[in-house]
């Protein structure tokens, strides 16, 4: 099962290698992230999608959460949570199949994007396997393109952000027999 | 001011008297403003030994290390020592030339990613490319270093940030919001942490490096007293609690003692302090204290029920969280019963003890590893700041040297680099110039920093490299002899130099003992010499280090003699 994590990440260089570094030492692969800046345009939001095993997950969690770039990580797999997916995709559609297609992408809720001869460009939106489930019905129509944008994930629970205050740090004059040095 | 003379400025703001480095073409500008400017360098042989040297600075004192190297090889080659540094919790600062920032993935010449390759080498590292990020960025990196679980920062600054010119504002604050410290401890588990202590029946304390760092030494000793539990330290702990206190046992683990192991065995109750329950200590996990409940302190909570799950966790500075459980103990300790479990248990401790002490094997006809390192405890009595590289001399140095302070054991425990030992007591030996350093190397350890020899004497660093050379690398030997069968595959070190050529080519005195008569003389004459001082100890080739938990092995089945099967207690 895929683990969704939440992570709220200074928005630095370096910052995403970091966290994805803790999952490749590990032998880890990226099922999906997404990254993208807050409100706050020095923050950014990451969501990842990766299978870890049980007992690594909390220790992952800590890891995260050490990293000097993370404000918080989050495992929001079995936390109330909203995870949703973007899906783009383009479908052949010849003339005796479009009603049909179009049907289907109702019942998904997707929306048309793109219409041409050839066929369609949808958009669609939804948990992880109600979009599995909707690529496989429309695969069943032709070939298919599809762009899936990772899953994006948001916390039902309100959890307290705790944030190290600043700390006073470098105004003292060196002291003139500590620049002479100890020897 | 220039970016150079800006970063110096900081480094004297930081406290900095010294630098472990290795100049090179981008920080050319770095080293014309060190020319004139009072913050000491010294220029080691390799700047892995920066590094290292570093470390031995760090490790001996408790400041900041700080190393510095140009780009390209410079950064690559300090990677090993940023590593090791990382494995064991060592505050250094390593600071990096990197090529001009526009030719920055343009392949220029002694250019490497430095800040890709040191990610994970390093608890956090930066790329400056902006000149007026470069005060907050040096002071960042000194606070990371040293706060929380200490560890290696390195700062990679581009060429044009050296030369470029800003006005220089000092740096007041810094502000890392996503940086947490935690230090005090939780009120009410401590208070259960106490109530644990004192109802255990078979308690044992389990120090490590932690108490180390956090300068927490007196700390303990009162919490032992309090507790009155055998005490193991590890291999990064030791000197943490006397070497000479009734409570020490030893070292636990692989090569840790009978008493040590038995009771990690079957105590009820380990007091985990600073420690991160290593695969080196705990053997097989399933039979690692099986009877045992878990109190764990440690500053990382990453390091909490890591390895073994904590029943009771505390997350907090040991130099903060101990005497607030001292002083539950000892409102505690009035009303608390008669302990007749934990007499008991100290008889058990004791027979244990008498039953297969480390003892030291001594020959008339050869000299016994065992015995070198009873004669260099016997001159050090506990009070030298001794070294080492990695490896049979390693577990020997840690079973049969006293460490009665902390700070005095300075070794590779975590990654296990060869070839510590050497720069490491160089970096000491800076940092304490009047206290006698003792380099204990293997010969393999000691030829992978031979070059630092030229360094001591450049410096005028009085170290003294004893060499036990067995002609093996003797650890991976004694692995071969007992696990595969005696092939020996690539560990024979022949070729050693001639130590009397080799230190006068560096112009100091060395020689080589071989006889179990000389031993004694010959490092009484080692020691008391003013300089730097090389002697090569021929050593019987192919003693082992006993007791030995084998891979994977439970630690309550050591291997306590030569291996002959009926023998090893099941």
């Amino acid at each position: 099962m895929l683990q969704i994590i939440s992570l709220l990440v200074e928005n630095k260089t370096g910052a995403l290698m970091r966290v994805t570094g803790l999952l490749t030492a590990r032998g880890y692969n990226i099922d999906s992230l997404t990254v993208a800046r807050t409100l706050d345009p020095e923050l950014s939001r990451m969501t990842i999608a990766v299978e870890i095993e049980p007992h690594q997950r909390r220790q992952l969690i800590k890891h995260m959460n050490k990293l000097i770039n993370v404000l918080q990580a989050t495992d929001l797999t079995d936390a109330p949570a909203v995870t949703r997916e973007l899906v783009l995709m383009r479908v052949r559609a010849p003339q005796e199949s479009r009603t049909a297609i179009l049907k289907e992408a109702e019942i998904f809720g997707a929306r048309v994007v793109d219409s041409t001869l050839e066929g369609f460009a949808l958009e669609a939106t939804g948990d992880i396997e109600k979009l599995d489930e909707f690529i496989d019905i429309m695969r069943s129509y032709g070939e298919i393109e599809v762009t899936r944008g990772g899953a994006v994930a948001v916390s039902l629970e309100s959890k307290k952000l705790r944030l190290s205050p600043p700390v006073p740090r470098g105004a003292e004059e060196p002291k003139s027999e500590e620049k002479n040095g100890v020897i | 001011m220039s970016g150079a003379k800006i970063l110096l400025e900081c480094l004297a703001r930081e406290g900095v008297d010294t630098i472990f480095g290795y100049p090179g073409g981008v920080t050319l500008p770095l080293y014309d403003a060190m020319y004139d400017n009072p913050i000491r360098h010294v220029l080691v042989r390799h700047e892995q030994n920066a590094a290292f040297a570093a470390q031995g600075y760090a490790r001996s004192t408790g400041k900041v290390g700080v190393c510095c190297a140009t780009s390209g090889p410079g950064a690559t080659n300090l990677v090993t020592g940023l590593v090791d540094a990382m494995m064991d919790s060592i505050p250094v600062v390593a600071l990096t030339g990197q090529v001009t920032a526009k030719l920055i993935g343009s392949d220029a010449f002694q250019e490497a990613d430095t800040f890709g390759i040191t990610r994970s080498a390093t608890k956090h590292n930066y790329l400056v490319k902006n000149i007026n990020e470069l005060p907050q960025v040096i002071h960042e990196a000194f606070y990371i270093a040293a706060s929380g679980r200490p560890g290696p920062v390195l700062v990679d600054v581009t060429k044009d940030v050296f030369q470029g010119n800003a006005h220089y504002t000092p740096v007041t604050s810094i502000h890392l919001p996503g940086y947490k410290v935690y230090t005090e401890g939780h009120t009410g588990q401590i208070r259960r942490a106490a109530q644990m202590m004192l109802e255990a029946e078979r308690p044992m304390i389990y120090a490590g490096g932690g108490i180390v760092l956090s300068n927490a030494s007196e700390e303990l000793r009162e919490l032992v007293e309090l507790v009155d539990a055998p005490t193991v330290c590890t291999l990064m702990g030791l000197g943490s609690l006397p070497s000479e206190h009734p409570n020490f046992i030893s070292l636990p683990g692989m090569h840790g003692s009978y008493a040590a192991n038995m009771g990690m065995y079957n105590t009820d109750l380990i007091i985990a302090l600073g420690v991160r329950f290593d695969d080196r200590v705990t053997g097989r996990l399933n039979a690692f204290a099986p009877h045992a409940r878990i109190i764990h302190v440690d500053i990382d909570p990453a390091e909490i029920s890591k390895i073994r799950n904590a029943d009771l966790p505390i997350v907090g500075d040991l130099k903060r969280v101990l005497p607030k459980i001292n002083a539950v103990l000892k409102e505690l300790k009035t009303e608390a019963g008669d302990r007749t479990g934990l007499r008991a248990w100290w008889k058990q401790m004791r027979e244990w003890k008498e039953e297969h002490p480390l003892k030291p094997v001594v020959s008339d006809t050869e000299i016994k590893p065992q015995h070198l390192m009873q004669e260099i405890d016997r001159l050090t009595q506990g009070k030298a700041i001794v070294t080492s590289d990695v490896g049979q001399h390693q577990m020997w140095a840690a079973q049969l040297i006293r460490f009665n302070e902390p700070r005095l054991w300075i070794n590779s425990g975590g990654l296990g680099s060869m070839g510590f030992g050497l720069p490491s007591a160089l970096g000491a030996q800076v940092a304490n110039p009047d206290q006698l350093v003792v380099a204990i190397c293997g010969d393999g350890g000691f030829q992978m920093s031979i070059p630092e020899l030229a360094t001591l004497v450049n410096f005028g660093l009085p170290v003294k490299v004893i060499v036990m050379n067995n002609g093996y690398l003797g650890m991976v030997r004694q692995w071969q002899e007992l696990f595969y069968a005696n092939r020996m595959s690539q560990v024979t070190l022949d070729s050693f130099p001639d130590v009397v050529q080799l230190a006068g080519a560096y112009g100091f005195k060395g020689r080589t003992v071989e006889r179990p008569a000389e031993l004694a003389e010959a490092l009484q004459t080692a020691f008391s010499e003013p300089g730097p001082y090389l002697l090569n100890v021929r050593v019987s080739p192919t003693e082992n280090v006993y007791p030995m938990v084998p891979a994977g092995g439970a630690i309550n089945e050591m291997v306590l003699t030569p291996p002959q099967p009926a023998e090893i207690r099941k």
